[in-house]
């Protein structure tokens, strides 16, 4: 079937069966890569985007559902928000293997948007469903919390 | 070690028209330099304008390895760590082997920084040399009198960019010995301000890993993997799959081990893989369960061991135990576990037009796939060639002896007419059922104590499922039997025991084993550590105190322990936890590394506990990258604690009983409250940070358990009597 995305501000005609995750359209007919394939069950978050400024996992949201919706990858991102967030994600070298970290700043991002000043509480509850393997959470809650201060600042 | 630093001679450089300049080691080991990057191994590379690029022989899955070995070359060559770049090698084991690994291309064992440390120093050191001297000759000055900082040749009152004297320096050859920088004049290493050259590509998703692959015309693959270990593919039937658009078609593996499906992208791949059905033929399959395993596991560590892994004599340890005043023993378990980095396995060959292939991965033993790639394709060597990419996350799982995926990305590209690039993709299932876990281990320790409280046997029986047998790497670890991988960690750790023996038994597998971050110290470490704190509650000691009194030889293994078990049980407070609160503290050595980690539990064990804090002391020698070693013990923590806590790869009639995430839980972001890292300066040559941090965390965290409530001696606590809030 033939949809019309409205993907990080552009329209894309993409042709694919409905049923089809909207991850594989971003990834494999978009070739935006920055939005990652952890588990295709909605269990660690790499695949997080915003549909109308709202995370969600791209691996469970299918293609036949989005059509009229605002998407925004990581390639996306463009607020006042997104940016404090991958500024204080670059000072504080929250990263390791990277992998997860699209995932992870599309959830603090869609957390600061609705809370700007989460408590270390509400920042466990928010980003408990983005796994990270390596282990980098102690930077994840740091950078969101940095993120927060600059944002009030 | 056996770090390499011998500097015989010359290399003459090339060509007269050099405008690149290349440092590195040439064929004899020797320092080498010219404009040419093909007589030489070049570890840092300086363009006409002066682009300096660190070139890194290790792969990238996030332990630092680019940002470490780029600033070695930035603190000699006398770059800011903003004006170097970095990119990864090609495979080639003759030019950038692991010098611990002999003519072997890897990254393993924690050993990036440790055997690069001089080489790239080297190199760097090499380079400044060689740009001073062609400016001092153009100058008519002495070079002593010159200096490069932030790529600035100054003196002579003249001040220029390196970039002016890049072909100048691409036509002289390369000191023999330049000098090094004396610790004292660091500016990059040790500095704790520098940050990872990877994180702005990985913040933004414009960092490439071999998943984010898209050649054109290419293929995507999955394979249907027999469930049991030994199944071989009888048939299958696609009638299902047809109709799927996207399917291309699907074929048995040359190896029989599976059946491959083609689809034009990984949704279709993935959908017709579903709909195909294959018959299995499991004559010679796996049928045994984990839990049969488990029993023989347990069954052997109370039988007389097969190798006697520290030459001591079993039955004089044996009586010393048994005349004892008190005995401590334990019995533990240990499940095998999966790596599950967050990149399923993936990657990529084409063919290319000099007739070799070029295989995409994220490498992280090139040397292996290499060479079975050269056989599977019957090419020359020279023929294959790797692109190393960013990796997503390995924890031992990219580098398997038998080079698995990589193979199967090989066999599912040769029956093809190699038109079409094959790129292969795991899903999460693969991964979680694809087997090469940790392998399941059992240790039962008897310690003897007299009326003071001090050692007086200790009886070690080891039973594991052998990692390193029957592969290349047998002779790397294998003596008289003994799998040192399997008892590493017991009898070579720092403690003066006395009266130790050491067994071990090897039992078979049901199911293929591998390394897994910290290998054989992810459970000796649990073990030693487990009993030091029992047998110090016995004994009425303090299990600091206690573990102080073994470390009193003046070894420098002992001196360095116990500094760190001092320093951790300083930070964190030891002795002193708020109330409601419990303490558990462990150390052990690894890689090279000593690493005390103090962790603090609110909580019980049937209501739930919540680790509140864990206090992590380092000695890695020089800390080359401070924040990238704090990140590394952070990580390896979180790692550590986390398969502890819930995690476990359970077998029925040979077929993995987990399948994904949802039971295979990872660490999340709320489980661990605060990790504080403290390292110690240290004028010793730098050591692993990549895995250290894993081994002291589970026992850590059993003991502050064990501080008021069960002694969790079989993994994982959730399935043994520990609640988790």
């Amino acid at each position: 079937m033939a949809i019309s995305l409205n993907l990080n501000g552009q329209t894309h005609e993409v042709d694919a069966e409905p049923g089809t995750p909207l991850l594989w359209v971003i990834r494999d007919e978009l070739k935006l890569t920055g939005t990652k394939f952890g588990c295709g069950v909605a269990s660690c978050g790499a695949c997080t985007v915003h549909l109308d400024g709202e995370p969600v996992r791209s691996c469970q949201t299918f293609i036949e559902d989005v059509e009229g919706s605002k998407i925004t990858t990581i390639e996306g991102v463009n607020s006042d928000v997104s940016a404090a967030v991958q500024a204080a994600w670059v000072e504080l070298d929250v990263v390791q293997c990277g992998y997860c970290q699209s995932g992870q700043i599309m959830s603090a991002v869609g957390l600061l948007s609705e809370n700007p000043k989460p408590s270390v509480e509400e920042i466990d509850e928010y980003m408990n469903g983005n796994a990270c393997r390596c282990a980098t959470y102690q930077r994840i809650r740091a950078a969101i919390q940095r993120a927060s201060e600059t944002l009030e600042a | 070690m056996t770090m390499n630093t011998s500097r015989r001679g010359f290399l003459k450089g090339a060509a007269a028209a050099a405008t690149v300049l290349y440092v590195g080691a040439g064929a004899d080991g020797a320092l080498a330099a010219g404009s040419e990057p093909t007589q030489l191994n070049p570890f840092v590379r300086i363009d006409a304008d002066g682009t300096v690029t660190a070139i890194i022989k290790h792969f990238e899955t996030g332990q630092g390895p680019a940002t470490g070995l780029t600033s070695l070359i930035a603190e000699e060559l006398g770059v800011s760590m903003d004006d170097i770049q970095f990119e990864f090698a090609p495979s080639d084991a003759s030019k950038y082997n692991n010098l611990f690994f002999g003519q072997f291309q890897g990254t393993g064992g924690s050993t990036a920084m440790a055997n690069s440390f001089q080489q790239y120093r080297q190199a760097g050191a090499a380079a400044r040399e060689m740009l001073i001297n062609a400016a001092a000759q153009a100058w008519g000055v002495d070079p002593q009198a010159l200096a490069l900082e932030d790529g600035m040749i100054s003196g002579a009152s003249k001040s220029v960019p390196l970039a002016d004297f890049v072909a100048a320096a691409a036509q002289m050859d390369a000191p023999a010995e330049p000098r090094l920088k004396d610790p004292s004049e660091f500016r990059v290493i040790g500095n704790a301000s520098v940050r990872r050259k990877d994180s702005p590509p990985k913040t933004n998703g414009t960092a490439k890993y071999a998943m984010d692959i898209h050649l054109p015309n290419q293929m995507v693959a999955v394979i249907i993997r027999s469930p049991r270990l030994g199944g071989v593919v009888a048939g299958f039937d696609d009638t299902d799959a047809e109709g799927i658009k996207g399917y291309i078609r699907a074929a048995v593996l040359p190896n029989q081990a599976g059946v491959v499906v083609y689809g034009e992208h990984t949704w279709a791949a993935f959908q017709a893989r579903e709909a195909l059905s294959v018959d299995w033929d499991f004559s010679a399959a796996e049928a045994r369960s984990s839990d049969q395993i488990r029993e023989q596991l347990l069954a052997a560590v109370k039988a007389d061991p097969e190798y006697i892994v520290n030459k001591a004599d079993q039955s004089a340890t044996a009586a010393l135990v048994d005349s004892s005043d008190k005995i401590v023993e334990k019995t533990f378990y240990f499940p095998l576990l999966a790596h599950a980095p967050m990149e399923p396995l993936t990657c990529t060959i084409e063919a290319t037009e000099d007739g070799g292939i070029l295989l995409h991965d994220g490498c992280q033993f090139p040397t292996g796939p290499h060479m079975a790639l050269a056989q599977i394709f019957e090419l020359p060597m020279e023929k294959v060639r790797i692109n190393t990419m960013f990796a997503g996350g390995s924890f031992g799982r990219r580098a398997t002896p038998t080079a698995d995926y990589q193979v199967e990305a090989a066999l599912a590209f040769v029956i093809t007419d190699r038109s079409r690039p094959v790129k292969l993709v795991w899903s999460r299932e693969d991964d979680i059922t694809g087997g090469y876990y940790r392998p399941a281990v059992a240790h039962r320790v008897r310690v003897g104590l007299d009326d003071a409280g001090n050692i007086t046997g200790w009886d070690h029986r080891v039973a594991a499922q052998s990692i390193m047998k029957g592969t290349a790497f047998e002779g790397f670890s294998v003596h008289d039997g003994v799998d040192h991988s399997s008892v590493e960690g017991v009898a070579d750790g720092p403690y003066q025991i006395p009266g130790q023996f050491v067994g071990l038994t090897d039992v078979a597998k049901a199911t293929t084993v591998l390394w897994w971050r910290s290998v054989g110290h992810t459970h000796t470490a649990y073990v030693m550590e487990s009993m030091m704190d029992a047998a110090a509650k016995a004994a009425g000691r303090d299990p600091v105190e206690f573990r102080l009194a073994l470390l009193q030889g003046g070894d420098p293994d002992q001196v360095r322990t116990a500094a760190i078990l001092k320093l951790a049980a300083e930070k964190g407070n030891w002795g002193n936890a708020p109330d409601g609160r419990n303490q558990g503290i462990a150390v052990h050595k690894s890689f090279g590394s000593y690493v005390a980690e103090l962790v603090e539990i609110s909580g019980n064990a049937e209501d739930g506990i919540k680790i509140e804090k864990v206090t992590c002391a380092v000695d890695c020698g020089i800390a080359v990258n401070p924040d990238v070693i704090t990140a590394q013990m952070e990580g390896g923590i979180g790692f550590g604690l986390g398969h502890a806590m819930r995690d476990e790869i359970t077998l029925t009639e040979g077929v993995v009983d987990q399948s994904n995430l949802p039971d295979y839980e990872p660490l999340r972001i709320g489980d661990i409250g605060a990790i504080d890292v403290h390292i110690i300066a240290s004028a010793e040559a730098p050591t692993g940070v990549g895995e250290p941090g894993t081994p002291p965390s589970a026992p850590a965290l059993a003991n502050a358990i064990a501080a008021s409530g069960p002694r969790v001696t079989h993994l994982p606590m959730a399935e043994n009597g520990v609640e988790f809030v």
